[in-house]
């Protein structure tokens, strides 16, 4: 067995695959995935350290859930290497599952099983002893504040109850390694809050976690950040710091009187190629239009603006939204 | 009256209940709303708050238990025909007929509205232009992706130019590229058609994209004002941090003096306070008695989830 080694292996992990060699939990080299010509995962490579929360952000068929079945075991690498706490998935799928946890967008819960039967059935299937197992529910049911409803169907649940439910499933086994496949879909800000304050309650104890997401607001929550797109990973690092490095270009926030009719001139503009814009779009009373440089494209957009009739309050320079830079980022170049 | 004509949708003490096993639901509770004419605006809340209900009563696809709704001056009960002649819809869980083409698609909805073969000639092929669909007409309905099968949804919910739109979580489920463009769609329809569109979404950062925003939870209309004046409704100034030990950190801050509200975000915690640098040494200082650190300390700007959260947890202590 050839062992990959990380550069940033922290040495605090020591999975049981890796024979006391220090190594992240994760770690993906050249990771590769071909459905016959389609290259669905186009050599990755990344890694992820203990206790750490990685995100990865990405439109639907960039790859994100091809990646985790393949991590999981579940489905065939075509090239490249990946390492599960020193598992290779390819081979030893079977140990490494037993230390690894994963829940599905499709929140995988029998609706005819109480919440209690449902962690019960989990436990089952992980093996767990009839002790360990009663230890595990009650533990389970306290970190998803699921006290009271134990015994209600899971049908009668709402989605921010399921979710909790579905997590403490994937976790029934203790995994140091956990897989969200997009968990918060369709579930309300506050109980997605409540879940992130889990997620971080569970990274905290020493679990590694990898999250996909559709979410700008989670991407934003995650330690570090991958954007996926067409199977390669263009981007990847802190949030704050992709904000910083990878937006092209600067977001314009313009403040004027007819937000319609100057909507309508700098479409125009843009169509026509007399000005630079990369993207025009309404907010509210507002338009933020991505140019160039700010400070060489305030006086052009505005004298537009005044040669179309219409009263600019204000162009101001702000600061790009996670949604900016990743579709800045994804979006081809020098068209 | 050039008040009323402005009022595009409106509604008083609208009242939807619904009778259940276990008794009554009141799925929209007394809603006052007024939407004018070319704005945007956002029925914004979770899962459950009554957004879908209200969206259908509003329409004549439900019928109310008390008050009044109306869309351009039509009677939501009375006078659906007119409703349905001059609004665009598209339902939540609304599919496409996956095995008709998208042409086929434009077609048949054309068809239903009843508009004419020379309407049609002339409107479908700019609006599947406008979709950014023009290549793809003869491609099946079931075999587009996600985002596509909503912008065609948005082509065939004008075809029989509507001068109102409602959309119930248009882009659930659809990817951040996908969101962008459905978006942009929207933006060129209030830019250039002057359309009233009047959607209802779960996410948060959609609400930025609307004129005005309406909060909805639990059947009630918390309330109705611009994205930027939501955000000013939170209280005090907001500070971000990290916290080495989370929840003894939170139960400490919470209860500190000129600690407004705190709100947990990930392993940060967000701490809204009425003086930023006076608390900021304050917390720093309490936190450090208990033997705790805090990275990263910070004054945010609040956003329109942080409002939000704000804003339900008032409503729910009520």
């Amino acid at each position: 067995m050839r062992w990959v080694r990380s550069r940033s292996a922290q040495g605090d992990v020591r999975g049981p695959g890796s024979g006391g060699q220090d190594m992240d939990p994760i770690v993906v080299e050249n990771l590769t995935k071909r459905f016959g010509a389609f290259v669905a995962v186009d050599h990755i490579s990344f890694s992820v350290k203990a206790g750490e929360v990685y995100g990865w952000l990405g439109p639907n068929g960039a790859g994100k859930t091809t990646t985790i079945r393949m991590l999981l075991g579940l489905l065939k690498i075509s090239e490249g290497s990946a390492r599960v706490l020193g598992y290779n998935p390819s081979t030893h799928a079977k140990a490494m599952q037993a230390q690894v946890g994963y829940m599905s967008q499709l929140f995988t819960l029998y609706n005819d099983l109480t919440a209690r039967e449902n962690i019960r059935f989990y436990g089952q299937a992980y093996g767990l002893s009839q002790d360990g197992l009663k230890r595990r529910q009650a533990e389970i049911i306290e970190m998803a504040g699921l006290q009271g409803r134990e015994n209600e169907l899971t049908a009668n649940l709402s989605g921010g109850w399921k979710q909790r439910l579905a997590l403490g499933c994937a976790i029934v086994h203790k995994p140091q390694v956990v897989f969200l496949d997009e968990p918060t879909a369709g579930v309300d800000p506050i109980s997605r809050r409540d879940f992130w304050g889990l997620i971080y309650s569970m990274a905290k104890k020493g679990m590694t976690i990898l999250v996909t997401t559709h979410y700008m607001d989670e991407a934003e929550l995650c330690q570090r950040v991958g954007f996926i797109s067409d199977g390669r990973l263009v981007a990847l690092d802190t949030p704050d710091q992709l904000k910083r490095t990878r937006m092209h270009g600067h977001v314009l926030e313009i403040s004027c009187a007819n937000t319609e009719a100057a909507m309508r001139a700098l479409l125009a503009a843009r169509e026509s190629g007399q000005l630079p814009l990369d993207e025009v779009a309404l907010y509210g009373a507002q338009i933020h239009a991505v140019v160039p440089d700010a400070e060489s494209y305030k006086e052009p957009l505005a004298g537009l603006l005044a040669s179309e009739g219409i009263a600019v309050h204000a162009i101001e320079w702000i600061a790009p939204t996670l949604e900016d830079v990743f579709i800045s980022s994804v979006k081809p170049r020098g068209e | 009256m050039a008040t009323t004509d402005e009022v595009t949708i409106s509604t008083r003490g609208l009242v939807k209940r619904f009778k259940t096993r276990t008794g009554a639901v009141l799925a929209v509770n007394d809603v006052k709303l007024k939407v004018l004419r070319g704005e945007t605006f956002g029925l914004i809340g979770p899962d459950g708050a009554g957004k879908t209900t209200m969206t259908r009563v509003i329409l004549g696809l439900l019928t109310r238990t008390a008050g009044e709704s109306s869309i351009l001056g039509y009677d939501s009960m009375h006078d659906t025909h007119k409703i349905r002649e001059r609004v665009g819809y598209i339902a939540q869980q609304f599919a496409l007929p996956g095995d008709l083409t998208v042409l086929e698609n434009m077609h048949f909805f054309a068809n239903v509205q009843g508009v004419s073969r020379a309407e049609q000639r002339r409107r479908i092929p700019d609006l599947l232009e406008f979709a950014g669909l023009s290549n793809f007409t003869g491609r099946l309905g079931g075999q587009l992706s996600g985002g596509m099968k909503k912008k065609l949804a948005l082509a065939c919910s004008l075809v029989h130019e509507p001068s109102v739109v409602m959309l119930d979580e248009p882009t659930l489920g659809v990817d951040p590229v996908s969101r962008r463009e459905f978006w942009n769609l929207l933006g060129k329809l209030r830019a250039e058609k002057g359309l009233t569109i009047f959607v209802c979404t779960p996410y948060m950062d959609e609400a930025e994209r609307c004129n005005y925003v309406g909060l909805m939870h639990q059947g009630k209309l918390i309330t109705t004002a611009s994205p930027g004046e939501i955000k000013k409704m939170v209280p005090g100034r907001l500070l971000e941090f990290t916290p080495s030990n989370f929840v003894p950190a939170w139960r400490l801050v919470e209860k500190m003096e000129g600690v407004l509200e705190v709100q947990t975000y990930g392993a940060m915690l967000h701490v809204f306070v009425d003086d930023v640098d006076r608390r900021r040494t304050e917390i720093e200082t309490a936190l450090a008695a208990q033997r705790m650190t805090c990275q990263g300390m910070r004054e945010i700007e609040p956003r329109m989830e942080e409002a939000f959260i704000s804003l339900i947890r008032k409503q729910r202590a009520q």
